[in-house]
């Protein structure tokens, strides 16, 4: 198919970009700007990583290096991790995978884009110009009365960019009950749909205590009173609580999405139905429930009661359970498939790895007497970049590739991408593995300085950071390349099941010539057989 | 199944109404929204109990009253003007309109008075605030939660009061009618939480200390 007829062809101008209320082409939009915010957070780790390689602080000043790590984690976070599956790859499959033309409300999915490039911009521009020494949890009363930085500047952005969240939330909760085609029950779809399901009732439910949260913090930095400031008569016990209560199940906006790529993936590259379908639904749901009690284990040795520490500390166990269950059960899907490793399998099972070695070190963290000593040392950072950086950034490159053919209509180099996938890998566990040792070893995080005894690990850190940033140099430059000079992709490249095959790649404009009719389970793969897969989903719209 | 009646079960997908649900969605987050508010003002009332009686007992519950009864008041007529355009009485339902978008902007403008009173009488925590008696500290958070919980409550009042008016000229020049009724209950919907939250918002900062 001719790229004039796809939804890439139709208005090239720049205004029918800006103007777009098509899904697909917001998706591009929002997979443009989290790539650049992806880029200046890994130039702010860069700068970390590099100032680390000695104990004395060579390179950077203490307060140009407070700055730095509030940099990477506030665009990490709110400006590329938030938004990076959901709004990218979400934005792009629910409405294909369901069969619907549209998401339910596509001039606000575009208003949502456009607060988030307005927050986020300026947000950047402040962290950079202005700068801003708190870290990306804006902790008070550091922030509301000791920081000369530019605190309230900062949080406006994050506000605004939360209005984005919301909005995307919203609208694909009523696209997956509104807008699913005949015959797609709620246990017919992928699991990529449920677990952004389950990610947007967190994005659409916790949000809004971030962004009320983040208000107070301004108005008392503003006015001078407020209900955080203990000098104030507030309580910055209770600052932690709100903003943990946003930020825990933050986590899962970033990992459930993750979670149902590689369910994709791993179906597709093992020719194999997902094993235990229905319950790795429930488990997706069951992690959002469980997300919003946990908050707590933040604040371990911030001074909540003992008893408040024990209840989240049994709650946080229980989320191990849900996250078991859908490791168990992609293992089981491997067993006795008919495996091949194209790159997004690579990048799927390289998530499985890491997001198993996170998920057990969070269980060190969630036991009450040994947080206390692991609490606010590199073992904390260490656990949750296995979970953000291993677990969704290799989910998200795992999607990426997975549907790069779908998106552009281009098949992207394989063997650039398997080495990508590999060097993301071994420069992944260089940079972060030695961190647990660190913290083992009692290394506290966001020091400048640290004692010489921990020089060589952070060396390796340094040099494991280095090889990661060349794996993620990679990819921009062979997709780039792919773009132009890749060789034309069939409509289903993958012979993988689900409705976003059945129609050409690049997709016509509406999606579907006519509204597909499901006849089938989802990943109705057959071992050894590469060629039926899906045929009779939706004969109307073959290649 | 005959083919024609096939075609039509399947482009109803994309026919299905969403505005509905969308607004509970969003009025799901506006609950959290003022629940961070609640939430604050809890555990502020729960270290200051004593101010925080002090404190209410300087609000002035006769606007506050009297604001009750409008904003309730307004609920009804927005209800009846529902019902009124799904009964297909466009014009009756532009005047029960109408008094609603009266009724927000007597609250309104009442709340603005009060909130002039107040300055008056020293208690804009963040200007020349002069409190007597020994619960100063707690009475000046109180009116700290005051000033926001009913800023926040205004301004969703104020947006509430755009889409009234937007509801007014669509039904005035019949764009929604009794076919297209699903603008204005979504509307009616947004009206009703703000009405909600004031239910509760009423009662934590009026009445604290008159039980």
């Amino acid at each position: 198919m001719s790229n004039t007829d796809s939804y890439l062809g139709a208005g090239l101008r720049l205004r029918d970009w800006l103007t777009t209320t098509d899904h697909k082409r917001i998706a591009i939009l929002y997979a443009m700007g989290i790539t650049a915010f992806f880029f200046v957070g890994g130039a702010a780790a860069t700068l970390i990583r590099l100032s680390l390689i000695t104990p004395q602080g060579d390179l950077v000043s203490a307060e140009t290096y407070n700055k730095l790590f509030t940099v990477h984690g506030v665009v990490m976070v709110w400006f590329f991790l938030i938004p990076s599956i959901p709004a990218t790859l979400g934005n792009f499959l629910i409405p294909m995978m369901i069969g619907a033309h549209d998401v339910a409300f596509p001039r606000l999915n575009l208003l949502s884009w456009y607060l988030y490039m307005g927050g986020a911009l300026f947000t950047v521009a402040d962290l950079i110009i202005g700068g801003v020494d708190t870290g990306w949890t804006f902790y008070t009363p550091l922030s509301t009365m000791f920081s000369n930085t530019a605190v309230v500047a900062a949080v406006a952005g994050v506000f605004v960019v939360g209005f984005s969240s919301i909005l995307t939330g919203l609208n694909f909760i009523v696209t997956v009950h509104r807008r699913r085609a005949p015959g797609m029950g709620w246990f017919r779809l992928p699991l990529f749909v449920w677990a952004l399901y389950g990610t947007s009732l967190i994005l659409v439910l916790a949000t809004p205590v971030l962004a009320m949260t983040l208000v107070l913090l301004a108005a008392e930095r503003l006015f001078g009173i407020g209900i955080f400031d203990p000098a104030l008569g507030g309580d910055p016990l209770l600052f932690q609580h709100l903003f943990w209560f946003y930020s825990h199940p933050a986590v899962y906006i970033m990992i459930l999405p993750a979670m149902g790529v590689v369910s994709e993936v791993i179906a597709c590259f093992a020719r194999k139905p997902v094993f235990g379908y229905r319950m790795m639904a429930y488990a997706i749901i069951g992690i959002a429930s469980v997300s919003f009690l946990v908050w707590g284990h933040h604040m371990f040795v911030s001074g909540q009661s003992m008893y408040a520490g024990m209840v989240f500390s049994f709650l946080s166990y229980l989320v191990a359970v849900p996250s078991a269950i859908k490791v168990f059960n992609w293992t089981a899907t491997l067993f006795r498939g008919s495996i091949s490793f194209e790159a997004p399998m690579l990048y799927a099972l390289g998530f499985i790895g890491l997001f198993m070695l996170g998920g057990l070190t969070g269980l060190y963290l969630a036991a009450l007497a040994l947080d206390v000593n692991l609490t606010d040392t590199y073992f904390v950072v260490a656990h949750f970049h296995y979970i953000m950086v291993g677990g969704s950034v290799m989910a998200y490159f795992a999607g990426i590739h997975f549907w790069w053919p779908k998106i552009t209509g281009r098949m992207y180099p394989e063997s650039w991408a398997r080495l990508a996938a590999i060097a993301i890998f071994i420069g992944f566990n260089l940079t972060f593995f030695p961190q647990y040792l660190l913290g083992m070893e009692g290394m506290p995080r966001r020091y400048w300085e640290y004692d010489p005894q921990f020089q060589v690990l952070n060396v390796l850190s340094s040099a494991g950071a280095a090889i990661l940033a060349g794996g993620y140099l990679l990819p921009a430059l062979y997709l780039s390349w792919s773009l132009r000079y890749g060789p034309r992709a069939a409509a289903n490249p993958w012979q993988a099941t689900g409705l976003e095959w059945q129609t050409p790649s690049p997709p016509p404009e509406g999606n579907f010539p006519t509204t597909p009719r499901v006849v089938r389970d989802p990943y109705d793969y057959t071992p050894g057989n590469r060629d039926e897969a899906g045929a009779a989903m939706h004969p109307q719209a073959g290649p | 199944m005959s083919a024609a009646s096939q075609d039509a079960a399947l482009e109803s997908a994309a026919e299905r109404p969403v505005g509905e649900l969308g607004m509970w969605v969003f009025l799901a987050t506006e609950v959290l929204f003022f629940g961070v508010l609640f939430c604050g003002y809890v555990v502020m009332r729960w270290y200051y109990p004593q101010g925080f009686a002090a404190a209410s007992r300087h609000t002035d519950v006769v606007i506050g009253s009297a604001n009750t009864a409008v904003l309730l008041t307004s609920s009804l007529t927005m209800a009846l003007a529902v019902q009124s355009l799904q009964q297909g009485a466009a014009r009756r339902t532009v005047w029960l309109l109408a008094a609603t978008l009266l009724l927000g902007a007597a609250f309104l403008g009442l709340k603005l008075y009060e909130y002039r009173d107040d300055y008056l009488r020293h208690l804009v925590p963040w200007l020349d605030f002069v409190f007597p008696g020994r619960h100063a500290g707690g009475a000046r958070l109180f009116f700290y939660m005051y000033f926001v919980m009913t800023g926040a409550h205004a301004l969703h009042l104020t947006v509430g009061l755009g889409v009234v008016t937007v509801m007014i000229i669509g039904v005035a020049r019949g764009a929604f009618s009794r076919e297209r009724a699903a603008p204005v209950e979504v509307a009616a919907l947004y009206w009703h939480l703000i009405d909600v939250v004031w239910i509760f918002l009423y009662p934590i900062l009026y009445l604290v200390a008159r039980t």
